[in-house]
């Protein structure tokens, strides 16, 4: 901090670096297109540079940022809220289709009628361009706020505390929003692996 | 089975809290207990586990040159208007 402060432009230049990717990813949640997401994050870093002087740790300032981002990033979806498209994804209710646990007349009511398919193991898929490009589609397809949560916690590996400050959410609710995303997204990619079965997108 | 055990309806609605420790002692080994003889769910959860690791290998997008320099043009007028 002592060296960013001081106008250390290595040390500035290797936080841009390390921050903007995960930036980049938040701000999609909240604007239709990457441009406009670059656009957003090139605002905050310069309000970050106007609010330098306040700050004494590392830590406070990715989360500060992050909430710099948030906010730059939903006052820009809402002046284009008309091409962001409205998830037609539930945000309440089961995240697994009903159907696929027996019912009250059934010899084991709530539990599998089948069990999920097994899919193909990692080694096999884990470099697979197909099998990313399913999962980016699956979270453009998520409300914001999930889609907010499950990037900054999966995709980017922060702890659930700094993202209930980065968002202002409590923990139960930050909990809430990564469960419903990461079912959808759990589901696409079942769907993906196993065409045959008859899985659908819940 | 008794009123206690958990059922696999159950079980995928509880999956994020139990990955993530946030279950109290009860809870926790009630899903354990269920985990210990259901397939289907112990598959949902290796593959919400696998959804969490794919997540966390998707590729990384650097901002546009263009915006980075002008970033870094800034932070230099920044530090020499502080002087």
């Amino acid at each position: 901090m002592a060296a960013l402060r001081a106008g250390d432009e290595v040390t500035f230049t290797a936080v841009l670096d390390a921050w903007s990717p995960g930036l980049l990813r938040t701000a999609r949640s909240f604007v239709a297109d990457m441009h406009t997401a670059e656009d957003v994050v090139q605002e905050t870093w310069l309000a970050v540079l106007r609010g330098l002087d306040r700050f004494e740790g590392r830590a406070a300032l990715r989360t500060w940022t992050y909430q710099i981002l948030i906010n730059v990033a939903k006052a820009r979806g809402q002046r284009d809220a008309r091409v962001v498209p409205e998830s037609s994804l539930r945000e309440e209710g089961p995240t697994v289709d009903p159907s696929r646990f027996q019912g009250a007349d059934e010899p084991y009511p709530g539990h599998w009628r089948t069990a999920p398919d097994p899919w193909p193991t990692p080694e096999a898929s884990a470099l697979d361009a197909e099998t990313r490009r399913q999962i980016e589609a699956a979270l453009d397809r998520l409300p914001a706020r999930q889609r907010a949560v499950i990037t900054l916690r999966d995709v980017e590996g922060y702890e659930p505390d700094e993202v209930c400050q980065i968002l202002d959410i409590t923990a139960g609710n930050q909990r809430l929003l990564l469960h419903r995303a990461r079912a959808s997204v759990r589901a696409a990619l079942a769907a993906y692996l196993n065409p045959l079965s008859n899985e659908e997108q819940w | 089975m008794s009123t206690d055990d958990l059922n696999c309806d159950e079980f995928v609605e509880l999956v994020t809290a139990y990955v993530d420790n946030a279950l109290d002692n009860h809870s926790r080994r009630r899903v354990q207990e269920h985990l210990a003889t259901c397939t289907g769910c112990e598959r949902y959860l290796e593959q919400i586990r696998r959804t969490v690791a794919e997540l966390g290998r998707l590729p990384a997008d650097q901002l546009a040159d263009q915006a980075r320099d002008e970033i870094l043009a800034a932070f230099r007028g920044w530090h020499s208007g502080q002087r």
